[in-house]
C-alpha cells in the first residue's frame, strides 16, 4: 500500500462525500421547487437568482437555532441518533461505481472507492442500519409520539427489507455476482444480442418491487408514516431542534440520493449509455468515462425527481394498508418473480 | 323513509377490484395529472414587485378630498361620525378666518379629524353620509404598525395632497 493509493482514495472519498452532501442540500431546494411547480406555485425564489441560495440560508438558520435537549431524554443517545442516521446514509456511497476508470498520467484510477465482492449486501446492511438512527433518536427523546414513530419506522423497514432482498435475489440470478462493479459492467452499452442490456428490461417486476421498497426504506411518501404529522406531530424528530433536526432531514435526502444511485446502478445500467464504445473510440476512454459519470448523475437526478413527483402525488398509506402491501402484496410477488426468473433462465440455458 | 327529492343516493362499498388493488394504474393516472401541472402557468403574484389590481368597489384607506381649487371640502358637519357604526371617526370643528379662504371651502372646517383604523370596518357608510363629497375610501390597504396609537390617523395622513395649481 503506497502513499499514492491513499491520497487517491482520500481525494475520491472527499469528492464523493462533497457531491453527496451538495446533492442532498440541493434536493431540499429541488423538493420545494418541484412541489411548487406541481401545485402551480413558484417555490423559493428570494435568496439569490431563482432562490438558488435557499439551501445555504436554510443551513445558516439551522445552525443558528437554539439547541434544546429535553431534560428527561437520554442525553447520550439523543445526540448519537442524528449522527448515526447521517453516518449510515453517507457510507452507502462507498461501493457505488461512479464511472469507468480514468487514466491520468499513465495511472488508472477507478471511480469507485472500493469494489468489495459483496457490494449489494453492504448496501443492504448500511441501509438497514440507517433505521437505528431513527429508532435511537425516537426512543431517547422520551416522548410517546417519537417512540411510536420510531417503532413504526423499525417495523416498516423490517417488513420492506424482506421484499427488497427477495427482489434482489431474482436480479442476482441474472447477474451471478454481488459486486456492483461487475453488475454494472454486465450492462455494458444498451443493446446486445437482440435485447436491452440494462437489467430493468430483464427484471421489470423486480425493479418495481425494489423501487417501492426503497421508497419505504427511505421513509419517503407514500410510506412516510414515521413522520406523519397528523398522528405523530413531528414523528421521531419531534423533540429535535437546530442542526440535530437538520441532520435527520439531511439524512433523508442523502438516503434518497443513495437509493437513487443504487436503483440506477442495479437496474438502469449505472454509468453505461448507448453508443459508449463509439464515444470511447472517437474521443478516448477518459472522455467516454466522464460522459458516463455525467449520465449516471443524470439518471440519479431523474430518480430523485421521481421520488419527489411521487411524494407530491400520492397520499400516505394507512398503517394496515402499509403492512398489507408489504407482507401480502410485495413478498409473494417477489417470490413469484424469483421462480419465474429461475425457470426462464433454466429454459434459456438448457434448451 | 321515502326520499321526497329522489336525489338521495346510497353508496355501496364494493371490495376493490384487482386493478384497483394493484394501485399502479391509479398511481400512474395521478402522476399524469400532477405532471401536467408542471407545465401550467403559476397562480402566484410576486407581491412586492407585482401588485394585484383591486376590484372597482374595493374600499381601502380613507382620504379627505379637496375641491378643484385645492380647498378642503370637509365642513365638519359630523354626519360621517354619526353614521359610523364602529364609532371610529371624531373631529373638532373650527370657524374659517377670512384669510384662510383659500384653504377651506366652507365657513366651518375640521380643525382635527381622526379615524381610528383599528375600529373602522371599512363599510363605506361615511362615504355615503357625506353631503360635501369630502370623504372617500379609495386608498390602499391600511399598513400594519406596532402601536395602537399609531393607528389613529389624523389629517396629516388623511387629507389629499394639495393639487398642482394650473396656471
Amino acid at each position: 500500500m503506497d502513499t499514492g493509493f491513499i491520497i487517491e482514495k482520500f481525494i475520491l472519498v472527499a469528492v464523493i462525500f462533497g457531491i453527496s452532501l451538495v446533492i442532498a442540500m440541493y434536493s431540499t431546494y429541488a423538493e420545494r421547487k418541484v412541489a411548487a411547480f406541481l401545485q402551480d406555485r413558484l417555490g423559493p425564489d428570494r435568496a439569490g437568482p431563482f432562490g438558488i441560495l435557499q439551501p445555504l440560508a436554510d443551513g445558516v438558520k439551522m445552525f443558528m437555532k437554539e439547541e434544546i435537549i429535553p431534560t428527561t431524554s437520554n442525553r447520550w443517545l439523543f445526540i448519537v441518533g442524528p449522527g448515526l442516521a447521517l453516518l449510515c446514509a453517507c457510507i452507502g456511497t462507498a461501493v457505488i461505481p461512479w464511472g469507468n476508470p480514468i487514466e491520468i498520467g499513465g495511472k488508472t484510477i477507478p471511480l469507485q472507492v472500493t469494489d468489495i465482492n459483496v457490494g449489494v449486501l453492504y448496501i443492504f446492511g448500511v441501509v438497514s442500519l440507517g433505521v437505528y438512527g431513527v429508532m435511537i433518536g425516537g426512543w431517547a427523546s422520551n416522548n410517546k409520539y417519537s417512540l411510536l414513530s420510531a417503532i413504526r419506522a423499525a417495523s416498516q423497514n423490517i417488513s420492506y427489507e424482506i421484499a427488497m432482498g427477495l427482489s434482489i435475489i431474482a436480479l442476482l440470478l441474472v447477474t451471478n455476482s454481488l459486486s456492483l462493479k461487475e453488475i454494472v459492467s454486465k450492462q455494458h452499452g444498451f443493446w446486445e444480442n437482440g435485447w436491452f442490456t440494462w437489467y430493468f428490461f430483464k427484471q421489470p417486476l423486480g425493479f418495481i418491487i425494489f423501487m417501492v421498497c426503497s421508497f419505504a426504506e427511505t421513509n419517503r411518501a407514500p410510506f412516510d408514516l414515521p413522520e406523519c404529522e397528523t398522528e405523530l406531530i413531528g414523528g421521531y424528530h419531534t423533540e429535535y431542534s437546530s442542526m440535530k433536526l437538520g441532520f435527520y432531514l439531511f439524512a433523508e435526502y442523502i438516503n434518497m440520493f443513495v437509493s437513487s444511485a443504487v436503483m440506477a446502478t442495479l437496474y438502469f445500467g449505472g454509468f453505461n449509455y448507448p453508443f459508449m464504445d463509439l464515444a470511447a473510440t472517437h474521443w478516448g476512454q477518459n472522455w467516454a468515462s466522464i460522459i458516463g459519470v455525467i449520465i449516471f448523475f443524470g439518471k440519479i437526478c431523474g430518480f430523485i425527481f421521481f421520488f419527489m413527483w411521487v411524494r407530491w402525488t400520492i397520499p400516505r398509506f394507512r398503517y394496515d394498508q402499509l403492512m398489507n402491501l408489504g407482507w401480502k402484496g410485495l413478498i409473494p410477488l417477489a417470490i413469484a418473480n424469483i421462480i419465474i426468473t429461475g425457470v426462464v433462465i433454466a429454459i434459456i440455458e438448457k434448451f | 323513509m321515502e326520499s321526497l327529492s329522489n336525489k338521495k343516493k346510497v353508496l355501496e362499498q364494493k371490495p376493490l377490484s384487482f386493478m384497483e388493488r394493484m394501485y399502479l394504474p391509479a398511481i400512474a393516472k395521478g402522476m399524469g395529472i400532477t405532471i401536467s401541472h408542471l407545465f401550467k402557468k403559476e397562480a402566484t403574484v410576486r407581491y412586492p414587485e407585482v401588485e394585484r389590481e383591486f376590484s372597482t368597489n374595493f374600499r381601502g384607506m380613507h382620504s379627505l378630498k379637496r375641491d378643484e381649487n385645492g380647498r378642503e371640502r370637509c365642513t365638519a358637519c359630523g354626519l360621517c361620525a354619526l353614521s359610523c357604526p364602529a364609532e371610529a371617526i371624531t373631529m373638532i370643528a373650527a370657524e374659517r378666518k377670512p384669510e384662510e379662504k383659500h384653504l377651506y371651502r366652507e365657513e366651518k372646517y375640521a380643525a382635527t379629524y381622526e379615524i381610528n383604523m383599528l375600529r373602522c370596518i371599512f363599510c363605506g357608510l361615511c362615504e355615503e353620509a357625506c353631503p360635501k363629497e369630502a370623504i372617500y375610501l379609495d386608498g390602499p390597504i391600511v399598513p400594519a404598525d406596532y402601536l395602537r396609537k399609531d393607528f389613529i390617523y389624523g389629517k396629516d395622513k388623511l387629507v389629499e395632497a394639495p393639487l398642482e395649481m394650473k396656471k
